[in-house]
């Protein structure tokens, strides 16, 4: 396992390099070929370079974590003391709710973009509580694992569960805090404007909500992964995987 | 944390000139004062972890006169003396300290992109320093795992602070990995979008070029200690068994059971490994600023310098294993884990040959912080060699767990990054404060520390090879092959030790010293030619650049270029010749 | 200029420490000399390198130092051709280290096909081995079947360990020239076992099994350590590897008990013990309670374990012969009238029988002082002084102070824990040094009272 990652990591290494060097081979001690220099006033505003670097760390952190999964799982064979559960059917629920909630942003950032400042916060405030759907509904997740027994912190499985729903979780409230303060600002500005139609959109909160919405998709993204590496590896799975290869060599034979 | 500064905050801040002291010096959101609270600490909690070495050195070189220091407290004291020197002090001064001050500055801009966020790096770095100092306090004290922290005898008793101390240690590293985060974000992205008119990537100081790299390698490597630290504080709490296989401890068969304790020690290095690099970019960068300066010549091979900062950074990604070729794991993996590890040593070497071609050739002056980086490239090229012994995997069988590593990574990642430190210092310090530093002064420090440590650190080279195993609290006459002249060399290195520890007050006096007496320095003493020697003013005002920001028409190292009037010219000096209006090039007759 | 003068000194310095330091490879005692030819290639590849660079630092230095009116820096961006060439030349270089290197690992993991297994446990802080029986094939282990009557968790129901060799002592014997697969375990953190002699080593890690093999070359006694940071008490976790002659090492192995002896011989019979009590009633007291005046400890509440070893060690002359333990001369022919084990586990089980009283305190110190400098001794006696038996550890509570006083002494002078097999004493000579003084051991027995 460790060993594919090397092998990857060399790989990737050696081409982001290469990418790196071509890109870098201008004589510095000359004088500066046309257009080698982008202005300044041009560049992508550095709050959305910053979002975009600080998701590489969020996908390093949970590319590790889950490295960390697949490691702990193979250790010696299917390590003996894995030991599978089915995942609450409330999971599914959850996952449509942030759905919905990443699909609210989007119309808001769709409505910043118009300059309809109300459509955009009501856009903002149901992806909002979307957001805080799915958060309870991640609690409720936990709670039916310990009413239903399977809570037992030794076994890796449902270990790791809860340590990567509590880490995307985090992840989320992080984002939570921010659309609280986007919101209010929002609304104290609506204030001093007296009227919501009024309201100038600015530059900033333009930007603002788009990162949120890109920030929204991507911890979705990362929420699908999540969820479909815990959803693979319980014990239902084994099930469903069953039905669909009958499903398949059932359909084959038909066909053929 | 970091969402909202990224969110809230416009690129064109504006600058509000801080009125009252404590806006201006404790809740700053200026660079240059972040980066001075930034070392203050670093060196500060270096203090403390240095007085450590000293303790255990005693211990080591006069077992029997000496009894300051129990098994336990041995322990402790390597385990704190490593964490807080490669984590604490050195990636806290180089990026959180340089990185914060010189990004800005070279590169022509006024700031952070994110200064309030910067602010906030700092006080979270305050915040882990704390919470590691409170583990010194806890019941039973800080943990004394090893630096390595592995489990499972991190969290199991016979270690000391096996309960309070390593979770203050976790907390303590979860919370830097934060701080660091937020300042990370903040150096790569203020390279990415702030640099000056003119200023192409491939007309940045070398020195940028090394924190640049140093901290895309921090965003993406510390997420691995955060997983790690997370995990094992699970495990102690709660009673996972991430890394936890089922053990009998102290004659109790506990509860867990198949965890893995090699799975942390892939994490810890994957972290590790690049740690290092962090570490040692900075220096690499800053020493090639340093070497060009001083030896008024061009850095020799500046795209090839570039490229091989770049390979190294990639590379770092890939070698993590050569720290476990005997840790138990696969031994077929030492096969793909020593060539690559070698193949890194090519990039490095480059960068060796390339500062010895630059002082070659050149108009050598022989100033406080050239002697230190020439002091660098000795210890560095020792300190590289040795690498290759243990990279090797072979080779590292019969030295690893032994003083030869010990020697090794302090040559390579401890004196070679410090002497970088202390030349970058001395280089700065007129830019920082005003004032020159004492120049004699600096030469005795620079001797006593270069000569002193290579006194310690070669002998523990042999007494490795001989087999002299670390880590260990004493060594009973009991070990056949260990002689009596083994411990006339630890009395050795335990005076020498004691004579570098004491030699660093003298550095610490010049410091003060010469911030209130030195002699005023103008504002480029060392007549060199990258921005931050191009500000308005000495020391550079909140902003910078006064009202206008420069202009950079050429590189860094234009330094004796045939036919200018001058043996430098500075970086935002136009072709034309003329002087940029409003500007004080600090040209001294 | 005094930097250029001062490298040249340190590369000559170097060059000659190398040659002259008294430090170098323990002689070599297993086949793996090809690990030390691949350390010598490194040598010289990097050593010419060393003196190269460093000196052509040097030479740079004093001819291109400035001087007032002397020549201006070269301006010189980069020079390809050069750059290529040094890149050539690293390359041919770090491959001629890696070649060999990685050939010689090719080596180490290929484990001969003959090659006998032996396990080594490990454990905080000690070492013990396990051998496999006449069917050439080692039963199966598991941590839940760890307990004091099974120190090496052998699985009761595998046939196939019933006649493993088990080795609870730090001590094992290995036949000459005959290649060995070493399987290491661990039963609590990570070991490593490391011969320097032998130049190859593992970590040992929990929930796993790892291995390296050899071929010991030639006989003698070789100090096994622990190079992988294990705990407190790391520095003292000593083995020793003894490389016999095959006639030699099968005497060493029939001496060794195999796991189904040692399963019928775990207890003794009080009543028998009895009797064989009433000879040591006459110093140790009737309910080996001590008795101060005739330098008797008190042996009731001491850990049955403790006992038999103690009596063993003074059986076999590892305790009672060093000339200065006047004390421990008196308890060996005493301890040489116990027929054999079987008498020390009756008697043992019948001191295990008996009523314990308190004993008065003799030894007055500081016990909030002693309280600090117990945090030491703790880890393996325990944090109420009840004694540890995984670690090899006595109770200490409830015991004679001015017995415990004096063998404290006896250790730190080297009365005690002296004798080559005295594993379980030399660890704890090296740990009697942590007290610094005859008052440290005063303060430390007075903390020992109150627990």
């Amino acid at each position: 396992m460790s060993l594919t990652v090397a092998y990857g990591a060399l790989f990737t290494g050696i081409v982001v390099w290469l990418l790196l060097v071509s890109r870098f081979r201008a004589r510095s001690w000359e004088a500066l070929p046309a257009g080698a220099d982008v202005d300044p006033e041009h560049r992508t505003p550095p709050a959305r370079i910053g979002l975009w670097i600080f998701l590489g760390v969020i996908s390093s952190l949970f590319a590790l974590f889950i490295s960390a999964f697949f490691m702990r799982m193979g250790h010696n064979g299917v390590a003996s003391d894995w030991k599978p559960f089915p995942e609450p059917l409330i999971l599914w629920i959850n996952t449509a709710v942030l759905i919905l909630g990443s699909v609210a942003m989007q119309w808001a950032r769709a409505n910043v973009s118009k300059g309809d400042s109300k459509r955009t916060r009501d856009a903002l405030k149901v992806a909002g509580v979307m957001t805080i759907a799915f958060l309870v509904g991640q609690i409720l997740a936990w709670r039916l694992m310990i009413i239903s027994g399977y809570f037992q912190p030794h076994n890796p499985a449902v270990a790791f569960f809860y340590l990567l729903t509590l880490m995307h979780a985090l992840h989320v409230i992080g984002g939570m805090y921010v659309w609280g303060r986007m919101l209010l600002r929002m609304r104290a500005q609506a204030g001093e404007q007296h009227t919501d139609q009024a309201l100038e959109l600015t530059r900033k909160f333009r930007l603002s909500v788009e990162l949120c919405t890109v920030y929204w998709h991507y911890l979705l993204f990362v929420w699908l992964v999540v969820f479909a590496l815990l959803l693979t590896h319980s014990i239902d799975s084994q099930f469903v995987f069953d039905r669909l290869c009958d499903a398949g060599s059932g359909w084959r034979l038909a066909s053929g | 944390m970091a969402y909202v500064a990224i969110a809230d905050r416009d690129h064109e801040h504006e600058l509000h000139d801080p009125q009252s002291f404590i806006r201006k010096y404790i809740w700053s959101q200026d660079h240059k004062v972040i980066a001075i609270q930034y070392a203050v600490v670093a060196i500060a909690i270096g203090l403390v972890a240095l007085v450590m070495s000293v303790l255990m050195r005693l211990q080591l070189g006069f077992p029997d006169t000496f009894k300051l220091i129990t098994p336990d407290h041995y322990y402790q004291f390597i385990t704190m003396h490593g964490m807080i020197m490669v984590i604490y002090l050195l990636t806290a001064l180089f990026l959180g300290g340089f990185g914060n001050y010189l990004i800005p500055l070279m590169l022509g801009s006024r700031d952070m992109v994110f200064p309030y966020m910067n602010m906030l790096s700092f006080w979270f770095y305050l915040l882990a320093v704390l919470v590691l100092v409170a583990g010194l306090f806890v019941p039973g004290g800080p943990t004394g795992a090893g630096w390595t922290l592995y489990p499972p005898q991190a969290i199991l008793p016979g270690t000391p602070g096996a309960t309070w101390g390593i979770i203050c240690m976790l907390a303590s590293l979860a919370i830097f990995i934060v701080a660091f985060t937020m300042g990370g974000l903040n150096y790569v992205t203020t390279v990415l979008q702030a640099r000056c008119r003119g200023m192409t990537f491939m007309r940045m100081p070398l020195s940028v070029w090394g924190i640049f790299s140093a901290s895309i390698l921090g965003l993406l490597a510390f997420p691995a200690l955060f997983v790690s630290a997370i995990m094992m504080t699970l495990d102690s709490v709660v009673g996972t068994s991430f890394f936890l296989p089922a053990v009998s401890s102290m004659g109790e068969n506990l509860k867990h059971s198949g965890g893995s304790p090699l799975l942390f020690q892939h994490l810890f290095w994957f972290f590790g490994h690049p740690e290092v690099y962090i570490v040692a970019l900075p220096a690499f960068g800053i020493v090639s600023d340093l070497l060009s300066t001083h030896a008024r010549r061009n850095i020799f091979g500046y795209r090839m310098m570039v490229w091989a900062i770049l390979a190294i950074a990639c590379l770092s990604f890939v070698v993590w294993a050569h720290h476990m070729y005997i840790s138990g794991m696969n031994p077929y993996f030492g096969f793909f884990f020593a060539t690559t590890t070698l193949i890194i040593a090519v990039p490095t070497a480059i960068k060796v040959y390339n500062w010895v071609l630059t002082i070659w050739r050149g108009d050598v002056h022989l100033t406080v912080p050239m002697l230190f980086a020439i002091g660098f490239i000795f210890t560095f090229v020792n300190g590289g060699l040795t690498g290759l012994f243990l990279g090797n995997v072979t080779v590292d069988v019969p030295l690893s767990g032994t003083y030869f590593v010990v020697a090794h990574f302090h040559m390579v990642m401890g004196v070679s990054p410090i002497l970088v430190v202390f030349g970058a210092i001395y280089h700065w310090y007129p830019k920082i404060t005003g004032r020159m530093f004492d120049e004699r002064l600096g030469k005795i420090h620079f001797w006593a520390t270069f000569l002193g440590t290579y006194a310690i650190y070669l002998p523990m080279h042999y007494l490795g090879i001989l087999g002299v195993p670390r880590r260990y609290y004493a060594y009973s006459d009991s070990i056949d092959f260990i002689s009596p002249s083994v411990h006339i060399a630890n009395e050795w290195i335990s005076i020498s030790a004691v004579f570098v520890a004491a030699v660093q007050l003298i550095f610490l006096f010049n410091l003060v010293w010469s911030y209130f007496h030195g002699k005023p320095a103008g504002g480029n003493p060392w007549r060199a030619t990258s921005l931050e020697w191009q500000t308005p003013d000495t020391p550079p005002k909140h902003g910078n650049w006064g009202k206008d920001l420069p202009v950079v028409h050429r590189w860094a190292y234009d330094y004796n270029v045939p036919g200018a009037p001058n043996d430098f010219i500075p970086q935002n000096q136009p072709p034309d010749g003329s002087v940029p209006a409003g500007r004080d090039h600090g040209v001294k007759a | 200029m005094a930097i250029a003068i001062a490298l040249i000194l340190l590369v000559i310095g170097t060059v000659l420490f190398h040659f002259l330091s008294p430090w170098w490879f323990t002689p070599i005692a297993s086949n793996w000399q090809m690990m030390d030819d691949t350390v010598h290639v490194t040598f010289w590849v990097t050593g010419i390198v060393f003196v190269a660079v460093n000196l052509f630092l040097a030479y740079a230095v004093i001819r291109y130092r400035h001087r007032a009116g002397g020549e201006k820096a070269h301006y010189e961006p980069e020079n390809k051709k050069l750059e290529w060439w040094l890149t050539i030349v690293t390359s041919v270089g770090i491959a001629a280290m890696l070649a060999p290197g990685l050939s010689v690992w090719a080596k180490f993991v290929t484990v001969p096909d003959e090659a006998a297994e032996v396990e080594v446990l490990g454990q905080q802080w000690n070492w013990s081995y396990r051998l496999p029986g006449k069917d050439e094939a080692l039963g199966k282990t598991d941590i839940r079947f760890v307990s004091i009557d099974n120190p090496f968790g052998m699985d009761p129901g595998d046939q196939a360990g019933q006649d493993d060799v088990l080795v609870a002592s730090p001590e094992l014997h290995l036949p000459l020239d005959k290649p060995v697969k070493m399987l290491l375990r661990s039963k609590d953190v990570n070991h490593q076992f490391a011969v320097p002699q032998f130049r190859v080593k593992m970590d040992v890690v929990p929930g796993m099994v790892t291995y390296f093999w050899l071929t010991p070359t030639r006989t003698g006694s070789f100090d096994a350590l622990c190079e992988q940071l294990c705990g407190m008490a790391h520095f003292a976790m000593r083995g020793r590897v003894v490389v016999d002659e095959q006639k030699d090492y099968d005497t060493w192995l029939a001496a060794q008990p195999t796991f189904s002896k040692t399963q019928a011989e775990l207890t003794g019979n009080a009543e028998t013990g009895k009797t064989l009590f009433a000879t040591c009633t006459t110093c140790h007291g009737a309910q080996a309670e001590g008795n101060r005046e005739l330098n008797a400890p008190k042996l009731s509440g001491q850990g049955k374990w403790y006992l038999a070893q103690q009596l063993r060690d003074f059986r076999n002359g590892v305790r009672g012969t060093h000339e200065n333990d006047i004390y421990g001369k008196q308890m060996a022919p005493f301890a040489a009238m116990l027929a054999d084990d079987t008498a020390i586990r009756d008697v043992v089980e019948y001191i295990a029988s008996l009523e314990e009283a308190r004993p008065p305190a003799s030894v007055l110190g500081d016990p909030e002082r002693g309280k600090t400098l117990y945090a030491t001794c703790a880890n393996c006696h325990g944090t109420q002084g009840q004694g540890i038996w995984a670690t090899n550890a006595p109770r200490l509570a409830n015991m004679s102070d001015w017995y415990m006083q004096r063998q404290m002494q006896n250790f730190r002078e080297g009365i005690r824990g002296k004798h080559p097999q005295d594993f379980r004493g030399a660890q704890m000579a090296s740990m009697a040094k942590v007290l610094a003084d005859e008052k440290a051991i005063s303060d430390v027995l007075d903390y020992v009272h109150t627990l």
